[in-house]
């Protein structure tokens, strides 16, 4: 096995205990990389066929080729998608013109997230979470509880070790299965390119630019860039130092804690 | 079954078909990334070594240090390799590192990711949340302070863990003005503790995390040391667990229907299989033969092996569920209901004996009870902890102990020392892992198991009739030389304890000769089966519920402390009833010393056979001083501090 394999393994490994262990499960789709990977990975677990349902939570703000992609890969994956917005907060007039980055987020993303996952009792969330990400998610487990509010209390964890997880609900809590959390951005590029996986092609550098990580619309800014193929973008990656969520800047730097904080109020 | 086609590539539009360079064969696949874990006792130095080493090696991005480096100056602080993981993980204002944490760092050979475990006591579940997904571990000394108890606590959790490789680092040895003499007793005093553990440290390196000395290569400054540097040692781990030796063990994770086919998907813990293996699946010993391995967007394998999650189809309809064990026939794991193991908790509440919790192993779970705990282990000095009235009890946040748990249903395992994945288990409470177990067994137990005996229990057990009884069943084993007065105690007692409403009953050594044990005589052997069967029939009556006053000789330690042993150090109550000698034969009630003295009686004891004086009896009594009554009193007030001994008596 090399170290894709291995990955692999253990990511299928991961959402099958999810499913033996849970009646009602969701995965929140962003149709960014890390998601078509999850994607993936559950069809390799699972037969062929994604056997829960998946979240597009809709801000409005994301890119056209991000719905273009959304609405072919859900039909040529098979998939059972849920789509909500918070038209409310919309009606309200809640925009990136007006407000801030974090204010957004929390009304277009969390606010959302949160009625969904108790408008169809969901019991746990797998999501696209990668311990390499930023120095917060290393601190996440496989199997994360989170209480009512999505609260994320990383201070008082439950141990985990020895493929063994917290699989038991506590009332109002939910469970976040974070199946890639060992994988870098180097190796979901690999995996996509071993396997062939759908990506939309805003990952790959028009004009000297490209986008590394996909969020909203006015806060995600693409980064220098030459890397137009995949290939290109594994040698970037192998000698880069600089940061994933660079282009992100408006979103994950209003304070220094500001994706603890994020992430302890349910964002993800 | 079109699902199991590879993905037609074609059917992707261009525009969402990743663009790839004409020659893309020539890219490597990452090598393999291998987790290492840093312990040690808290300011001995791990979170500067961790630093340290991420500079060294140039694992650092871009202007960090100089950042860190600025940022102290402002707070008018002196810059630390510390402060370099702490920005890293914007931790400083915690001062302690609070959780596990992963950092990624590379040697010009392959690829780490670091855990910073932090050293704080409480923190001891994050360290082993890190620790177990850890090929090989780092331990840490501050060569000035030496061995502290976190140094050995963590070596001692690392064993249990099963991590093999480590790597001891003798830290600060700056301060120790690079004394070879200074690191040489460490080593000594270090190695001595480890042996006990059964851990070989790979290597011992002197260093100074603060210095960079021996980190990425060999310093000037310890010229005595022949070893290899840091680095250089990490390149020597080996990544995990790799070899498909073993026997098959194949824990179930579920079974996917999809029409008429049944998908059975695990992940292989050990061994290996292929298309055409016969398996057999535990508990339950249901068999069949491997029809196909499945998986999707690639061509059917025909064989795979340990770590693979796998999805396979048998020939044969066969009824298994989640947690039963694949394996070949002729080696299948132990099936049993009763598991011993040493196990350490983390629990907040003490681990406690007949408390309901629920045990999995792989992916098997049922609900257990601790039927007894022969052994609490302090894990920073590996002494045996014993709690106040001198029964070991119950098991604290951080201790280990050594203990039997009898489970609900059925459960395949196997021994620690046979195979590491089936060898261990979680111990669950609510929802949360609080405690692991790695399993022990005996040749003795082998046998027994492999010969299908096997214990059953319904629902009714020792605690639901204590609370019924109001005290719980216990044995009072009465021992002493003939005519030192243990039959007129115990009649006495047992008369005491009837009044008062108790279950009790009298199992008199000499009665039990007319029946059960007639046919045994009084050689050696014969006299430590009649302690045997004494002792097994006393249990089955504690086990009843019942106080159970035992009278006989029994004047071997062995026979007395297996006795002990078998019935469970808490339900066992060991009565010294001393009398010199001379007074049990100017008692002699039944005529036998004088019959002994006249060579009647071959090896009586105490005239013709040695009889073995307890050493830590709960009781003993002197019946040439005290009188009955005083003698049943104070064994009344010993059952009331034996153990969960709940009624007033
Ligand atoms: N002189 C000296 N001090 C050191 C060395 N390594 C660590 N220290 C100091 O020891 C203290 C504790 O170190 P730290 O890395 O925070 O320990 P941790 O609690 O194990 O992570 C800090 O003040 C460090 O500067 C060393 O090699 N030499």
């Amino acid at each position: 096995m090399d170290h894709l394999d291995k990955l692999e393994a253990n990511s299928v490994y991961l959402l099958r205990e999810a499913v033996a262990n849970f009646d009602s499960i969701c995965m929140p789709w962003s149709m960014g990389k890390d998601s078509n990977v999850l994607i993936w990975l559950a069809r390799k677990a699972f037969g062929g066929k994604v056997p829960f349902q998946l979240l597009h939570i809709d801000t409005t703000y994301e890119f056209d080729e991000m719905y273009e992609f959304r609405d072919w890969a859900s039909k040529w994956h098979g998939l059972d998608l849920v789509i909500r917005k918070n038209e409310e907060a919309l009606k309200r007039g809640i925009s990136y013109e007006t407000h801030d980055a974090l204010t957004v987020t929390q009304e277009l993303k969390s606010v959302p997230l949160k009625a969904t996952i108790a408008e169809f009792k969901w019991q746990a969330l797998i999501t696209g979470v990668r311990r390499d990400e930023d120095p917060t998610r290393a601190k996440e487990r496989y199997f994360s509880p989170r209480n009512a509010d999505s609260e994320w209390d990383y201070r008082d964890q439950p141990p985990e070790f020895w493929g063994q997880f917290t699989t038991r609900l506590k009332p109002g809590e939910h469970i976040r299965v974070q199946p890639l959390l060992d994988w870098t951005e180097l190796d979901i590029w690999l995996y996509i390119r071993r396997e062939n996986i759908p990506v939309p092609s805003l990952y790959f550098a028009k004009d000297g630019k490209r986008y590394r990580s996909m969020g909203c619309k006015p806060v995600t800014h693409p980064v220098e860039s030459d890397a137009a193929t995949i290939d290109d973008i594994i040698e970037e990656l192998r000698h880069t130092k600089t940061s994933e969520r660079a282009g992100r800047a408006a979103q994950d730097n209003a304070s220094r804690n500001a994706m603890q904080h994020l992430r302890a109020k349910g964002f993800f | 079954m079109p699902h199991r086609l590879p993905v037609d590539v074609s059917t992707i539009p261009q525009k969402f078909r990743a663009p790839s360079n004409a020659a893309t064969a020539g890219i490597a696949v990452e090598a393999e990334r291998v987790n290492v874990v840093v312990v040690g006792h808290v300011d001995h130095g791990k979170s500067t070594f961790v630093g340290r080493l991420l500079h060294d090696t140039g694992s650092l991005p871009d202007g960090k240090i100089e950042q860190v480096k600025k940022a102290a100056e402002a707070e008018g602080m002196s810059f630390e390799y510390a402060f370099l993981l702490d920005a890293l993980l914007e931790e400083q204002e915690q001062n302690i590192t609070i959780d596990t944490t992963r950092i990624y760092f590379h040697t010009k050979k392959r690829k780490y990711a670091i855990i910073d475990a932090p050293g704080h006591r409480e923190f001891l579940k994050n360290m082993i949340t890190g620790a177990s997904s850890a090929a090989a571990a780092f331990l840490l000394i501050d060569a000035s302070e030496g061995v502290q108890d976190q140094t050995r606590r963590h070596a001692f959790l690392l064993s249990l863990l099963g991590i093999r490789q480590i790597v001891v680092l003798v830290n600060k040895m700056d301060l120790a003005g690079y004394s070879q003499e200074r690191y040489a007793k460490i080593v000594a005093e270090y190695t001595a503790f480890l042996s006990g553990l059964g851990i070989k440290p790979a290597h011992f390196i002197p260093i100074s995390a603060r210095n960079g000395v021996n980190i990425v290569s060999k310093a000037s400054e310890t010229p005595w040391y022949t070893g290899p540097a840091v680095a250089e040692a990490l390149d020597n781990f080996e990544a995990a667990e790799t070899s498909d030796a073993q026997p098959l063990r194949l824990p179930l994770q579920d079974i996917y229907r999809y029409d008429e086919r049944r998908l059975y998907a695990g992940r292989i813990d050990a061994g290996k299989l292929k298309v055409g293996d016969k398996l057999v699946f535990n508990p339950g010993n249901k068999a069949a033969t491997i029809k196909s391995l499945e998986t999707w967007n690639a061509p059917d394998k025909t064989e795979a092996s340990i770590g693979e999650s796998v999805t396979l189809t048998f020939n044969e309809q066969i009824f298994v569920e989640r947690g039963n064990i694949g394996a070949p026939a002729d080696k299948a794991p132990l099936v049993g209901q009763s598991i011993r193991a040493r196990v350490f908790w983390l629990g907040k509440n003490p681990l406690r004996q007949q408390t309901t919790y629920k045990l999995r192993l792989t992916t098997q779970e049922s609900a257990c009870v601790v039927s007894s705990i022969s052994r609490v282990i302090d894990s920073s000095t590996l002494d045996t902890v014993t709690s106040p009235e001198g029964h070991a009890l119950q098991v604290n946040r951080f201790e280990v102990a050594d203990l039997t748990l009898r489970t609900h249903k059925p459960v395949a395992f196997d021994a620690h020392d046979d195979c590491t994945v089936t060898g261990r288990f979680v111990i669950m409470e609510d929802s949360h892992i609080v405690g692991g177990g790695i399993i022990l067994v005996s040749d003795e137990e082998r046998r027994a198991l492999a010969n299908n005996v096997q214990a059953h229990h319904g629902d009714i057990n020792h605690t639901t009739r204590a609370a019924r009884n109001g005290h719980p069943g216990t044995v009072v084993w009465l021992t002493g030389l003939s005519g030192s007065g243990k039959s007129t105690i115990a009649a006495a007692l047992e008369r005491r304890l009837f009044q008062s409403g108790k279950q009790v009953y009298w199992l008199d050594g000499d009665n039990l000769r007319l029946g059960l044990n007639a046919g045994l005589g009084f050689s050696d052997a014969d006299r430590a089966e009649n302690i045997r069967r004494t002792a097994e029939v006393s249990r089955l009556f504690a086990d009843a519920g019942i106080i159970t006053i035992v009278s006989l000789i029994s004047p071997t330690r062995d026979a007395r402390d297996a006795a002990r042993k078998r019935i469970g150090a808490g339900k066992f109550v060991e009565v010294y009833v001393n009398a010199p000698v001379d007074v049990c034969r100017t008692r002699d009630p039944k005529g036998l010393y004088a019959k002994a003295d006249a060579g009647a009686i071959p090896q009586f004891t105490g005239v013709s056979a040695p009889y073995e004086a307890p050493l830590s009896p709960e009781v003993e009594l002197l019946t040439d001083k005290l009188s009955v009554d005083a003698c049943v009193e104070k064994i009344v007030e010993a059952l009331h501090g034996a153990s969960d001994f709940v009624a007033e008596i």
